[in-house]
Formats: structure tokens, sequence, C-alpha cells
């Protein structure tokens, strides 16, 4: 388990997005137990009601969910939920500013096909 | 367990000004940052809350009781500090005695689990110690004793890097098993950002910061963009520092953004950290 934090964001966001980005690659499978926040504040030495936040704002997500006296575990369901957030917010976090920058650039629509088709023969996406 | 207050503090030594009336609370089972320059007067603060020196004027208190001269109240604070207090010839055992005396019911298994972890001989004399020995000899203690409020002043000197790793570890974990306050008093600041929940920042005889650690970032933005534009788009807010580049500025600000001002589009936006807002908050010409 590897994280990395920068200035970004605040640090419990940061702990929040990198736990979901685990989940949904499947770094821990749905009902799997995640680690503590006893065991993320000590390993990487952080504030453990920053640790306790960001995991809370999975809990309010949907994603993982407390069993008492047991700890943390993720959801059922909780990779596609995941997946169809990410869906959702495909279209402003992308699609919205390729099509600001590409005005920028004065790159037409159809230019832009062409592009996304070019990036496809590419082999950008490995299928 | 009750809060400590610190009121209208105030020290003096002869003419010189050391602290200028300090009001500040410290909350119980929190771990704070208390940040400043070299010569700020952290020491004498911490060494006035855990009376062993007197203020000029001001006080202490734990929930109702006054600190100065009161055993009771006096039992519920540690302050580790550069200061050795030990009598000559005495060992790394013996220390864990004292504070089990003047503390009562002091931690031995965990200090001596602690020992092992840092390779210190408990037999060991603490003249004998090195830099970075002594200074474990002191954590130890510290994390062990029973009390409710723990001030580190400079809790890392002589530490290497191990060290440091497994001190920050240890602190987090005695504080989840036994939530009580951890006041961190280091020039080390990379190193305890994420480790800190509030910070105190001294500078020129005053509190000149008193916040959460969330808090304070989240107005830490570095905008840096053509110099007009920057100038522009941050303009009434608090810049605690300009840098150029030829026609490149970034100015670090400590505010929060208009939302309603549109940012330019060759303007960017970052955070920065909290090691360089306590530079640019003490550079000098603020405070």
């Amino acid at each position: 388990m590897q994280f990395n934090f920068d200035e970004s964001a605040p640090l419990y966001q940061q702990i929040a997005d990198q736990l979901e980005e685990m989940i949904f690659a499947g770094g821990f499978d749905e009902q799997a137990q995640v680690p503590s926040t006893t065991q993320l504040s000590q390993q990487l030495h952080i504030n453990p009601a920053t640790v306790l936040k960001g995991m809370n704002m999975l809990v309010d997500k949907g994603l993982l969910e407390k069993r008492r006296g047991l700890g943390m575990f993720v959801k059922e369901g909780a990779q596609q939920k995941i997946m169809e957030q990410r869906k959702e917010s495909f279209y402003n976090d992308y699609v919205k500013s390729l099509l600001v920058e590409a005005d920028k650039l004065g790159i037409t629509k159809q230019h832009l096909l062409e592009l996304i088709e070019r990036g496809e023969h590419d082999g950008t996406i490995n299928h | 367990m009750e809060q400590l207050t610190i009121k209208n503090l105030t020290k003096k030594y002869r003419h010189d000004m050391i602290l200028d009336d300090l009001s500040f609370t410290l909350e119980p089972a929190k771990i704070y940052g208390l940040l400043g320059r070299n010569g700020a007067g952290k020491s004498t603060l911490l060494n006035i809350i855990s009376n062993r020196i007197f203020p000029t004027s001001g006080e202490v208190r734990l929930g109702d009781d006054v600190v100065n001269d009161n055993d009771d109240v006096l039992s519920k604070i540690f302050l580790m500090s550069e200061a050795n207090l030990y009598p000559r010839g005495m060992k790394v055992s013996q220390t864990f005695d004292l504070a089990d005396v003047a503390y009562g019911n002091f931690n031995y298994d965990y200090a001596k689990q602690l020992a092992e972890l840092f390779e210190l001989d408990p037999q060991a004399k603490v003249t004998n110690l090195s830099t970075g020995q002594r200074t474990i000899s002191k954590l130890i203690v510290a994390l062990a004793v029973d009390v409710d409020y723990v001030f580190l002043d400079e809790p890392i000197l002589g530490l290497d890097a191990n060290h440091r790793d497994l001190f920050y570890k240890e602190l987090v974990k005695t504080y989840q098993e036994k939530p009580r306050t951890f006041v961190l008093s280091t020039h080390l600041i990379e190193e305890i950002q994420q480790l800190v929940e509030h910070v105190l920042v001294l500078h020129n005889h005053h509190l000149i910061i008193d916040e959460d650690t969330d808090e304070m970032l989240a107005k830490a933005y570095a905008v840096s963009g053509p110099a007009k534009l920057v100038d522009q788009y941050t303009d009434g807010l608090r810049v605690l520092k300009k840098e150029s580049i030829g026609n490149i500025q970034t100015s670090y600000i400590f505010d929060h953004l208009d939302d309603q001002r549109v940012i330019p589009d060759q303007v960017k936006i970052d955070h920065y950290d909290l090691q360089h807002l306590f530079m640019y908050l003490t550079d000098g010409r603020e405070g």
C-alpha cells in the first residue's frame, strides 16, 4: 500500500481519494477489511483525527462501512458505485476541459474527432 | 480531563520583553505544534506553563486551578526539555523511577519496550550518553509518564532519520491508546505537519497564529503568472511574500480567495506547505 501526499488538497481528502482509488483498482476486495485508523495513522505519521475524517468521507459516500468492534470494511457494490460516480464526473472533469482547450487552440470538432481516432489507433487505450 | 488556559502571560527579563501578553487555551487529548524561530520564547513559554520559571504577570490554569506551585496540578503536566536536570551518575532506569515518584503510575513496561526499540541500555549512565541517546532517554520518559499534558521541547534533537520515524510512530500509538495532549516544539516542521491538529506560532513576543492545521493550509495559496495579472487577482488579499523570475511572479497568499473573482487563464493557483507558510509568516516583515 503506497500513499503519496502533496499540497493539492486537505490531507483527509487525499486519504479518502487514495483509499477510493485502491478500492476501485481492486486493492481491497468488497467485504474485505481496510486498514484501521490506528494502523494508517501510525504507519503514515498522520494525526488519527485526520485519518478518521478521511475514512468517514468514504462511509458517507457509501463505500466503506463500520462494523462494530471489528473495524472498517469495503461495502458490497463499492466498485460499481465508484464506477458510476466517475462516469458522472467524466463529462465535467474531462470532456468540458477538453473542449475549452480545443477551442483555445482553434481545433475544430472534426479535427477533434480525428484526434480521438488517432489516439485509439496509436494504442493509447490498451485493449 | 480539563483544558489548560494561558491568560495574559507576560515575561520580561530586566527590560527585555520575551513574551508579551499571551492568551490561549490547550484542549485535552489533542496534538499541537508550537512553532517559532530561534529566540522566539518557545522554551520560556513551556517553562512557565510547567512552573519551572515564573511569569512577570498573567497566569496558567488547569481547569479552575492555578498551576503555580500547585503540586496536584503539576503532576498532570510534564515537560521534556533540553536542560539536563538529572544528577551525575544517574542511570537511565533511575530516571524512570524519578518520573514514577513525581507523576505516579509510570508505565515501566512501555518504557522497557521503548528502550529495546530504540536500542538504549537502561543501565547506562545518563551523563555517558551521546546527544541522540540522551534525547531518546528523555523521550522514553515523556511517552511513558502518566500525565494529561506532555510538552516536548525539541523532542528530536540529535535523532537520526530512523529514530525520528520510530518516535513519530510511537507517539501516534501511545496517543491512540491513551489520548492526552502533546505539544511539539520543533524546527522540523515538514515532519510534523501531518501530526499536529492545531498550530501555535510565536513571533516577536506575540502569538501570531492559534489555528487548526487544516484551516491554515486551506488559506495557503501560491498564485503565479504574469506579475500584473497576479497582482490584480490578489489585490486586497493578505500577501506574505512575492517571488519573481522575469515577468512571472508567484505571490504567497495567506487568506481565503475571493470566489467572485475570475481566475485569469495564465494564472495558476496551488497550495504550499506549513514549513513555507511558517517561514513567510516569520520573515520579520510581518508580525
